[in-house]
């Protein structure tokens, strides 16, 4: 069943996340962020794993796992495209940016470009709404968690020309991909 | 703002203001030296003396907060609520990401007075600057000998662990927010029991929010009684305040408490954009009800005045409307985020949430029906007081004043089948269909 196994360096990391808490449960937002770091998604697998790790349920990993909307239960591209959709953005120009987004991309909310870099979905609030419009960039590696505020398409354009460039590692498990749906956002 | 003290926003004129170095020249951990040298039950009387009203949202007062904790041999733990997520709010992030050290101070001499040693930071996890930030500067404190073991070498030791959400409006919500630092979904707890006497892994805890905490540096230096001084009577001191929406200027004010809410919008922020007149505001973040142009002539940014016209100044997320907004527009945006994040837990707000989007949703696209705004208000008092938590009375309280308010824009596009603001509906449905 377990196929799957931390890096050492990964091993390490949690090993040291446990010692700050009284106990290994409390570990188990982090462990996902680690593990979807490492395997690329949040996969049953993963789910196994993480459990094994903290010695926890599987049923308990898989419902924190799906109740919170940063897990992917799918694969995503190599960047995940996260608009502000909320209020105070929408006020101030978030449907444009996500249009622009859609036609610059050629896919639609909740899908992944056909050469699997890009994943582009609306999220709400990410407190950012004196800055409104904006979005926050994801790598799958989570090398790079980023917010980009007051987006102009020009803006947007050069955003999307240095992610184009920037390179993020592979994951381990991580199938090729085709354009698809993304879950649990 | 001319008269009033800079308690919080002393930073912005330092590029490297989240820096130890920036923090001490501006007077950084002379507060702590002091505390130290207190007793930890004075601490809590001057919390007190300063009547600080939690600035989170609820605006329960602080120092009676702390006189909650049970007084016992279990561990006592600090929780700061840094999982700032009401729609129109940012100030909690603000702070995290430009003066981390002024919380940390806040939470170690907080925590002495509670008698904690181990405290921990729910930072939502999009707020990646604000935890790097956080994670630095706690490395700084400790390697300053002002946090970790025997600190300023009084004895006192504590430790602060900085700890991720994973995406989660309802973990803003103190009880929420305990579980989901235990590790589990973020579904709110039956109270009683409170925190207070069984929190965090079960034992007695404190959960406050950024902006509080971060205030407490000041209340040491200065006592209680200056901070009283400030603001008015019930509403004491200053408090951030996030402008979003159609202003010049956006951004993050520290007024004091009391301050009419048009001088924030016309001085601080510059005024509307050009060519626009405010046609509403919704004062305290997305929760809480709208203020039409006319009240928000006459409001003032206190706890009481905002009680005074049926709204709550709530986290100070200010989200300024201006004329040529679409009201049910804006509604059926309101209403999917609650839809979104409802945790799912009670049937009122798990239903009800989706009902009323389906409809606000519906009407906006021009589907409405006569019988749509009594379903409204009668599913929204379904969902009222109704709850585990406060989102179900979050989610429906716009609701109620919107159409309270503007019940002849709902009747429009009832009547004409369409929205009359767009030839086509808009701003808020980009994602509707995902």
């Amino acid at each position: 069943m377990n196929v799957l196994e931390f890096s050492e360096a990964r091993k390490a990391e949690i090993a040291d996340l446990v010692t700050k808490y009284p106990n290994k449960q409390a570990v188990l937002l982090p462990a996902l962020h680690l593990a979807q770091a490492e395997f690329g998604y949040v996969s049953d697998e993963v789910i196994h794993l993480v459990a094994k790790t903290l010695d926890v349920a599987p049923s308990l990993v898989q419902e924190v796992a799906t109740f919170y909307s940063l897990y992917n239960r799918k694969p995503v591209g190599d960047y995940i495209i996260q608009v502000c959709q909320t209020l105070s953005c929408a006020l101030r120009g978030a449907e444009s940016v996500i249009r622009y987004l859609e036609g610059k991309l050629n896919v639609h909310l909740g899908e992944t470009t056909a050469d699997g870099k890009f994943t582009l979905v609306a999220v709400e609030c990410l407190a950012s709404c004196g800055t409104a419009p904006m979005f926050q960039v994801t790598a799958r590696d989570y090398s790079l968690n980023a917010y980009y505020e007051n987006l102009t398409e020009k803006r947007i354009d050069e955003i999307l020309d240095e992610l184009r460039k920037r390179p993020v590692r592979q994951a381990a498990q991580m199938t090729p991909l085709t354009t698809h749906s993304l879950g649990g956002h | 703002m001319a008269d009033a003290p800079r308690i919080l926003l002393d930073f912005l004129d330092d590029d490297r203001s989240w820096t130890l170095e920036s923090y001490r020249k501006r007077g950084g951990y002379k507060a702590l030296e002091k505390a130290l040298k207190m007793e930890p039950v004075q601490i809590m009387e001057e919390v007190k003396a300063s009547g600080l009203r939690g600035r989170g949202g609820a605006g329960f007062p602080t120092g009676m907060k702390w006189s909650f904790l049970a007084k016992n041999d279990r561990p006592k733990y600090l929780v700061c609520n840094a999982d700032e997520g009401e729609p129109g709010t940012f100030k909690d992030r603000l702070l995290l990401e430009r003066d981390p050290h002024k919380l940390i101070e806040g939470m170690i001499i907080s925590a002495f007075s509670l008698g904690s040693k181990k405290s921990y930071v729910y930072l939502r996890h999009e707020f990646e600057l604000g935890f790097q930030r956080m994670e630095q500067a706690v490395n700084e404190a400790e390697a300053a000998g002002l946090l970790g073991d025997n600190i300023l070498g009084t004895g006192f030791s504590h430790h602060l662990v900085n700890h991720r959400g994973a995406g989660a409006y309802i973990c803003g919500e103190e009880t929420g927010l305990i579980e989901s630092l235990e590790g589990k979904k973020g579904q709110p707890r039956n109270k009683p029991p409170f925190p207070a006497i069984q929190g965090v892994f079960n034992d007695p805890t404190v959960v406050n929010n950024v902006e509080s905490l971060a205030v407490v540096p000041w209340l040491i230096n200065n006592g209680g009684a200056a901070y009283k001084a400030v603001g008015t009577e019930k509403s004491p001191g200053t408090k951030l305040f996030s402008v979003s929406g159609h202003v010049k200027k956006p951004g993050v004010y520290e007024v004091p408490l009391g301050y009419p809410l048009m001088d924030l919008i016309d001085k601080e922020c510059g005024g509307m954009l050009d060519g626009m007149s405010l046609k509403c505001c919704i004062p305290g973040g997305s929760s809480v009800p709208v203020l039409t142009a006319e009240e928000c002539a006459r409001a003032n940014l206190d706890y009481e005045s905002m009680n005074a016209l049926g709204t709550f100044l709530g986290s100070g997320g200010v989200i300024v409307i201006g004329e040529g907004t679409c009201v049910v527009d804006m509604l059926a945006n309101l209403s999917r985020f609650y839809a979104h994040e409802s945790c799912g837990q009670c049937t009122p707000c798990r239903d009800g949430t989706n009902w009323i989007h389906k409809v606000v949703d519906r009407i906006e696209k021009g589907g409405g029906r006569r019988q749509d705004l009594a379903d409204l208000l009668d599913l929204s008092d379904n969902i009222m007081g109704k709850t585990i938590c406060a989102l179900g009375d979050a989610a429906a309280m716009p609701v109620i004043a919107f159409i309270q308010k503007y019940r002849h824009e709902f009747e429009e596009h009832i009547e004409k089948g369409r929205c009359p603001y767009k030839p086509e509906y808009a701003v808020a449905h980009a994602a509707a269909g995902r």
